[in-house]
């Protein structure tokens, strides 16, 4: 007998009782449709974090100062005692050109170059009566090797310039908006009063870029007081904060192919040989790419935590398929037994109510993909991440919810199949 | 009647039930019968005569405990679940008391059904199906589900069911038992008709000494044994 006749009978038998139809496939629409929403959410999220860090350079290293911890300093008084002489970096533990340049020389295949920023502090950048947050950082040429802001008027800062101390500086849109009513053209070339802390410098604008919004600032900033950043030269920077001792981090560009992970360890180790006398301090490094698998098997445990919860449920919907087909066989008996009169093989009953069952089980699947991809993706934009429905995941959903089928409609159809043709003509 | 084809053949058939244990009952108890091909036969019996059982058997639902059962020259023996329905399939039309239509299913599907196991083409079986409802008068309600028919026209589309497969028998089981008396007739002379005019070799299996009087042969069962066997009106 034709599967095509066996799924035209097992609709007619459920347009027939329809409610109970709808009821039975709850289970299976609610488990689905959990499973598909929190995989949507998922790989929204997974998927708007690996490209924001991909945009940060995923692929790069990170070098930072830190505390040392040695293990004998960490039992006992003499921990305190540690931790207070450490508590601030002095000159002599910071990352100094000099290291810069030894590392250049001895990874200049590995690396594009070395990306250096320099907080100046954050603060307030006034030009008559108005005024707008930025956070004044000092930057390299190298900086820019993982990708240059738009610019949208003026020009970017020229390699000597941001090599020299000169009081330049690159503002985003959003600082336009706030002080020259968005006017690009008026902005370039003005002079900005900035205050950070207690100290006051003023800077001369050269050109103007684009202000993307990151997961950061989505957020922690508010559209009006919102705060970006200004870039200004190193030197200028360092003039600033009157540091000239060195950095306390620098981040490493690797060059395409090298696996930054490995990488990460040969520079901590590099360059801690500079530290091998520092009592106090010592660098770490590491790269993105060890972040973002961190975060993504962080939330793979979760996804996989809430999907078993949501396979309970798929469990619960399947024995609630199972047992209305029992309760359907049972209705049908003598339908049974009459389609066994005419001839049909046990077999062919099995075949019949197990596509019954997949067919709840594929139309409740179907309901629930459909159900977790709207929810999905609601959930994701009023997260504010772009949806991504993984295909993947309805495929397996779709398959799964069939395998339901077939795994909760096996007893029941081999129940039908094996009844006694006599007593089911019989039957009441 | 002797040189015609046999199509049933019964030899010594017995039927126990709950073999092996204290309660074994006989229910037949060594029935011998032949029913020839184009014959119209009936079998009467009081309920408990073993009447549903012997039925039961001929119609391959069920098996003898012992004995031999040749129907149309394929010996049922000890065929396994799928052989029997393959013979079910073939060999035997069923009309029950009861009607036994396929619910949710309209008249013109429920004659194909047979076919459809049969791995019969949908054009042939559709073919086949409407021929058949022509047959019983009935080919007005092909569309119309079970349950907008009355019994007697349930009855019919149940005969052009069971006649889908051209079936070596037809195995009538009180096929007028569920219908007036009127309605009844209609039915007796639907098999009357099939049986002339297509020499449908037909089994009747009823209660009913006037209905069993029209047939050419009957049996008379009573207590699992045939213990009478006399001509009827249609010799």
């Amino acid at each position: 007998m034709l599967i095509w006749e066996n799924i035209l009978l097992a609709l007619s038998g459920l347009r027939a009782n329809k409610m109970r139809a709808f009821l039975t496939m709850l289970g299976i629409i609610i488990g689905i449709g959990s499973v598909i929403t929190i995989m949507t959410l998922g790989e929204s999220v997974t998927d708007s974090f690996t490209s924001s860090m991909q945009s940060l350079g995923a692929n790069n290293v990170t070098v930072a100062i830190q505390p040392k911890q040695d293990e004998e300093e960490m039992d006992g008084g003499m921990a305190f005692m540690a931790i207070n002489s450490s508590a601030m970096p002095q000159d002599k533990d910071y990352i100094t050109d000099e290291m810069i340049s030894a590392l250049r020389e001895s990874y200049g295949e590995e690396m594009l170059g070395i990306s250096i920023s320099e907080s100046a502090g954050d603060g307030r950048a006034e030009n008559g009566k108005l005024y707008a947050n930025v956070s004044v950082t000092g930057v390299n040429a190298d900086y820019f090797l993982a990708g240059e802001p738009e610019i949208l008027a003026g020009r970017m800062l020229t390699e000597s310039e941001l090599a020299g101390d000169k009081r330049l500086a690159v503002v985003s849109d959003k600082l336009v908006n706030n002080m020259f009513a968005g006017d690009m053209e008026r902005a370039v070339g003005s002079t900005l009063e900035v205050t950070t802390g207690d100290s006051f410098y003023s800077y001369t604008v050269v050109g103007v870029y684009k202000y993307e919004m990151n997961l950061y600032n989505m957020y922690f900033g508010a559209e009006k007081d919102i705060r970006t950043t200004m870039y200004i030269p190193i030197g200028a920077a360092r003039a600033a904060t009157h540091s000239t001792a060195g950095y306390s981090s620098i981040t490493a560009i690797t060059a395409p192919g090298v696996d930054s992970t490995r990488f990460a360890s040969r520079v901590e180790r590099f360059l801690n040989a500079y530290y091998r006398n520092n009592r106090d301090y010592e660098v770490s490094a590491f790269s993105m790419e060890s972040m973002v698998s961190e975060f993504t098997s962080v939330l793979g445990t979760i996804e996989t935590a809430i999907s078993v919860i949501a396979g309970i449920s798929l469990l619960v919907g399947g024995i609630g398929v199972m047992n209305i087909m029992l309760v359907s066989i049972t209705e049908r008996t003598r339908e049974i037994g009459t389609c066994k009169a005419l001839g049909a093989t046990n077999g062919s009953i099995r075949l019949q109510f197990i596509i019954e069952a997949v067919i709840i089980c594929l139309i409740g699947g179907a309901l629930g993909v459909a159900l977790g991809v709207t929810a999905g993706s609601l959930a994701s934009k009023a997260l504010g991440f772009p949806a991504s429905a993984s295909i993947k995941s309805i495929v397996i959903a779709l398959l799964f919810s069939m395998s339901i089928g077939v795994f909760f409609g096996y007893y029941p159809a081999n129940k039908a199949a094996n009844m006694d043709p006599i007593n089911a003509l019989r039957y009441e | 009647m002797e040189e015609r084809k046999n199509m049933i053949h019964l030899r010594g058939i017995k039927k126990r039930f709950f073999e092996g244990t204290e309660n074994q009952i006989e229910v037949l108890k060594g029935i011998d019968l032949d029913v020839y091909e184009g014959e119209f036969v009936s079998i009467v019996g009081a309920s408990g005569s073993g009447k549903s059982t012997l039925m039961n058997i001929i119609g391959a639902l069920d098996r003898a405990s012992e004995g031999t059962y040749i129907l149309d020259g394929v010996n049922i023996g000890r065929a396994n679940d799928d052989r029997l329905s393959h013979i079910r399939n073939k060999k035997i039309g069923f009309v029950f008391q009861t009607y036994n239509l396929i619910p949710r299913t309209n008249a013109l599907k429920n004659v194909e059904r047979p076919m459809l196991y049969a791995g019969t083409p949908k054009g042939e079986r559709t073919k086949r199906a409407m021929e058949l409802l022509e047959l019983v008068e009935m080919q007005d309600r092909i569309k119309h589900n079970p349950d907008e028919l009355s019994g007697g026209q349930k009855q019919r589309v149940a005969i052009a069911r069971a006649m889908a497969n051209r079936p070596a028998i037809l195995l009538a089981d009180e096929p007028t038992g569920a219908l007036d008396s009127k309605t009844g007739r209609l039915i007796m002379d639907i098999f009357h008709r099939l049986n002339k005019e297509q020499s449908m070799t037909i089994l009747l299996i009823t209660h009913s000494p006037e209905l069993a009087e029209e047939t050419g042969r009957i049996f008379t069962l009573m207590d699992g044994e045939i213990i009478d066997e006399r001509k009827g009106s249609l010799c």
